[in-house]
């Protein structure tokens, strides 16, 4: 029997499919609960109750959500692109889901083990500005044309910080595989040998850019309430918004896994005696979510020039500035090789 | 045929069709999504080859980058696709023409690079076995040391982009209000404002 | 080369199932939902008028411009990764070539500042 799934072609794609499903099915359900708890956590900043009348304190609104979503009228505007209009949150929604496919969630459990797994998410994020630009383009309404150009400037000025950031991880792994990154945290001291330590302003630059990336605020500016209603999804209903809304979070979850793993050791434990696991992972990527969900809750929107500002003339130049350094200290071994962990064996 | 083979079928037909949807489609915009496709088939391909790189980087070049301009361009400048596509039967002798050129080189190129036995031995020579090289780490140990001037000069041509860039799109407004943040940051309460005692029923 | 393949099946799989849930979605509401469209209802949003003519309209060079400076930097990424990963291995010949690349993309940066093109306005 065990054959039938290591050797048949079958069988390693019915395997697959079950890994596969194994990683998709938990992630809607979380995707569910975290779309409850970031509605709990802005309710509580602002000092009201958030949802609390569907199941016991309000847990299960998301799905009460979810079932009204699919009742709702699909209103396509008259002058819509009716096949890209159909095609933009399908897009969105693929996207951010493929990516999930290269996540590692311990040494051993991971879909999709490629060589190239951090450029395969960087791929698959440059793409996501197309769902936008699509949405905004078929709609053929002013609010979504301007919302989507002003979205994808920024995700595109935001994508450089980020690939310079991740360019300086690399440079300290040498290796493109998750898991080795992971591995080459893996030292001797602890939480203190993880990446946010060596790299520590790169952390909190990461964190902004994957704000500004995901279109969460203070720059929401694509959505933008009070200016253009809702940006791109203004003429959007029912289950192709649905499908935006799920993307765009399936991307802010993937961030908060990415940050887990970039810098901060993935399942590594933090405190000696307690064994790696899996929920180290997923308590890292919690508290980064919610940290994502304080930002929403606390500050205001940035105004879009100050966005172009921050991304082209603060971060860009800090985190290529950053690389070059990162070089000479791997290169030279500066710091008892910190940054140069493919030295130490790690 | 193998699992690889059923694969390669896919994505070359999808290659070909998404190209030839690129040229006949009347909507421009549907023009580039066909590209698109077109692009993510062509690194599928690469995929099949074992170039995870170049195939990771199509799609981040191409795909992320070249075709977001190409939907701006076709989405949101004035163009009448109509009038050009109107005038490409005009162009069409010509255009075929430059094709079988291309094909041309391209068969000969690759029927030296098939036939010949230096060719073989060259390529051998250059790359490391994939098996114990990662393809990523193999162009990174040829292309910064053996290849060192084409890297360079690559950077003299992406200088010479950017320029030319600025040159051919910068356009500054008048009338417009800057904020400059240092100005703002360094903006000092004794400068900015004087108190004045005023008088009542006099005023300044 | 086969081992290649069974480590990229994962993500067509992922890919499938993706495409699968989400055509589930659009189709049960297509389905179940009830669809009444008038000619209000499916007029593109405005406040309260009709909108005067298409919406897709020329806009500022500024777009253009910034797309354009993302290709560049985006193929400037694109040659760190290789020496990223082969950082080791290039020795210092290498490290001293990109040190030099990015000294030359640094000077166009200067450019872009110095010329304003990355203020927007």
């Amino acid at each position: 029997m065990m054959e039938f799934f290591t050797t048949t072609t079958l069988g390693i794609a019915l395997l697959v499919t079950g890994q596969a499903l194994l990683v998709i099915v938990p992630l809607f359900v979380a995707l569910a609960f975290l779309m409850y708890g970031d509605r709990k956590v802005w309710a509580a900043v602002q000092m009201r109750r958030g949802p609390n009348q569907v199941g016991v304190f309000g847990v299960l609104q998301s799905f009460a959500d979810l079932l009204k979503y699919i009742v709702k009228e699909v209103v396509v505007p008259a002058g819509a692109d009716k096949f890209v209009f159909y095609l933009a949150p399908m897009m969105t929604f693929v996207l951010a889901l493929i990516a999930w496919a290269v996540i590692p969630w311990n040494p051993t459990w991971v879909v999709a083990d490629i060589n190239v797994a951090v450029l395969y998410i960087f791929a698959v994020s440059s793409l996501e500005v197309y769902g936008v630009i699509m949405g905004g383009w078929a709609s053929n309404s002013k609010y979504a044309f301007l919302g989507s150009l002003r979205s994808a400037a920024q995700m595109i000025s935001y994508e450089v910080s980020i690939g310079l950031i991740i360019i300086g991880v690399i440079i300290s792994t040498g290796s493109l595989n998750f898991g080795d990154i992971v591995a080459a945290q893996d030292g001797n001291y602890g939480l203190f040998s993880w990446y946010w330590l060596p790299h520590f302003p790169m952390v909190i630059l990461f964190f902004v850019s994957a704000l500004a990336e995901t279109n969460r605020p203070p720059f929401d500016l694509p959505e933008a309430e009070s200016e253009l209603v809702a940006g791109y999804q203004v003429e959007y209903s029912s289950t192709p918004f649905l499908l935006f809304m799920m993307g765009e979070l399936l991307s802010v979850v993937l961030m908060c896994a990415l940050i887990s793993l970039l810098f901060f050791g993935g399942w590594l434990s933090p405190i000696p005696g307690i064994p790696d696991s899996i929920l180290w992972l997923i308590g890292k990527m919690l508290f980064f979510f919610f940290m994502f969900a304080m930002v929403k809750a606390i500050t205001p929107r940035y105004r879009y020039d100050q966005l172009m500002r921050l991304g082209w003339k603060v971060f860009l130049p800090m985190s290529l500035g950053w690389v070059v350094l990162v070089a000479f200290f791997a290169q030279y071994g500066a710091f008892g090789g910190a940054y140069a962990r493919w030295a130490i064996g790690g | 045929m193998t699992v690889a083979d059923i694969a390669f079928y896919i994505f070359s037909l999808t290659l070909v069709t998404a190209g030839l949807f690129t040229v006949v489609a009347r909507n421009p915009v549907h023009s580039v999504l066909w590209l698109i496709l077109s692009f993510l088939s062509a690194s599928g391909l690469f995929v099949l080859l074992g170039a995870e790189f170049v195939a990771m980087l199509l799609v981040i070049v191409y795909v992320g980058a070249v075709a977001v301009l190409f939907l701006f361009v076709v989405m949101m400048l004035d163009v009448d696709f109509a009038a050009l596509k109107g005038e490409m039967t005009k162009h069409v002798p010509l255009a075929l023409l430059i094709g079988v050129v291309i094909l041309l080189q391209l068969g000969l190129s690759f029927g030296v690079w098939e036939s010949s036995d230096l060719a073989m031995g060259q390529r051998q020579a250059v790359t490391p076995d994939i098996k114990e090289v990662q393809n990523t780490a193999a162009i990174g140990q040829l292309l910064y040391t053996k290849y060192i001037y084409l890297f360079q000069s690559a950077g003299l041509i992406l200088l010479v982009a950017m320029v030319g860039a600025i040159v051919l799109t910068i356009r500054h407004r008048t009338n417009v209000k800057r904020q400059d943040i240092l100005a703002q940051i360094y903006r000092d309460p004794a400068e900015a404002m004087e108190l004045k005692d005023v008088k009542p029923g006099q005023g300044l | 080369m086969e081992d290649l393949l069974r480590e990229y099946l994962p993500i067509v799989i992922f890919l499938g199932l993706a495409i699968a849930i989400g055509l589930v979605f659009i189709f049960a509401a297509l389905i179940i939902a009830v669809r009444n469209p008038d000619p209000e209802k499916v007029s593109a949003y405005e406040c309260g008028f009709n909108a005067f003519d298409d919406s897709r309209m020329k806009f500022d060079v500024r777009f253009y411009l910034v797309s354009i400076l993302f290709i560049i930097f985006d193929l400037e990424i694109a040659f760190l990764f290789p020496w990223a990963v082969a950082f080791k291995d290039v020795g210092l010949l290498g490290f001293w070539s990109m040190i030099v690349f990015l000294g030359v993309l640094t000077v166009g940066f200067a450019y872009e500042w110095k010329k304003g093109a990355l203020e927007w306005e």
